[in-house]
């Protein structure tokens, strides 16, 4: 009866281990980062891509109710693809859209932006890419969307479309 | 003559120093880049990829260290940046702790079982 008992329980752990290993294995080994999110922007120092001048994030978030900060490049595919969209966006007065150029030459973005016009109220340079790892991002195309509070209320991982275009229209009504 | 001695043994010392503290961060740079994980490759860490994502974290990691920051604060910010995905090493905490546990609990289910058998066995 002992033995019974001993023997049903090692059986129930078992199948307790089997479940939990086979329901990780079915869990995606790829990074999944949250979208909703509620971080304070940390502070930051860049430069301005145009006039080569020295700014602080303290500097650039100041007086609108909404930005938009997105991180592109001129090596960048599918930032080409989603530039048409960025155009449409910036016809949004209420708010402000930030270009983070990541780890790019600057001859190259400048090049980019006169083929392809400029929808950012102003670019900032990461050429190292540390102030994006600052914001959490993982690479090119990225957008954030940041309230007057400095704080990341929305991410959008890869290139904008019109969905998403609509939906930070609605977030920054 | 001696004066100038001096000054050279004082000169080579705070040198020796600097570069062993240099060799050290070094060392620990390469020692957690390599228990962060690259977010946009497959198995790799970010010690071992040379992706533009993982060139800027071994950058992070570099700059923290020359700001003083130690080993488990530098940890703390990534995990606070991507989440406990970014760690090789995930800490004990209640979505963790199956991990942690359930080696030790086989462990010691199964060391029971054995020794119960050489038990009956002996008797």
């Amino acid at each position: 009866m002992k033995n019974k008992i001993i023997l049903s329980l090692l059986l129930l752990f078992f199948i307790f281990c089997f479940v939990i290993l086979y329901k990780g294995l079915n869990n995606s080994n790829i990074y999944v980062p949250e979208v909703k999110i509620e971080k304070t922007l940390t502070k930051f120092n860049s430069i301005d891509l145009y006039s080569e001048n020295k700014i602080s994030s303290d500097q650039i978030f100041v007086d609108s109710e909404y930005y938009v900060l997105n991180i592109w490049a001129s090596w960048c595919v599918p930032c080409r693809e989603e530039h048409p969209k960025l155009m449409k966006l910036s016809k949004n007065k209420s708010i402000k859209l930030i270009g983070l150029n990541y780890r790019d030459n600057p001859k190259n973005a400048k090049r980019f932006i006169s083929e392809f016009g400029d929808p950012y109220f102003m670019i900032i340079k990461d050429r190292n890419g540390t102030i994006s790892v600052d914001l959490g991002a993982i690479g090119v195309p990225e957008t954030f969307i940041i309230n007057k509070d400095k704080k990341i209320i929305k991410r959008f991982l890869g290139s904008l479309n019109e969905k998403l275009l609509n939906e930070i229209n609605l977030i920054t009504k | 003559m001696k004066l100038s001695t001096f000054f050279l043994i004082i000169l080579v010392t705070f040198s020796l120093a600097k570069l062993s503290a240099a060799e050290k961060n070094e060392e620990l740079k390469n020692k957690i880049s390599k228990n962060i994980r690259c977010l946009i490759c497959q198995g790799q860490s970010v010690y071992d990829s040379q992706s533009d994502f993982s060139e800027s974290v071994k950058l992070i990691i570099e700059n923290k260290l020359n700001e003083g920051l130690s080993e488990n604060e530098i940890y703390d910010f990534l995990i606070n940046k991507y989440g406990e995905w970014i760690s090789y090493d995930p800490k004990f905490n209640k979505k963790t702790f199956i991990l942690w546990i359930l080696p030790v609990l086989l462990f010691v289910i199964g060391g029971a079982i054995i020794v119960r058998k050489l038990i009956i066995q002996k008797l």
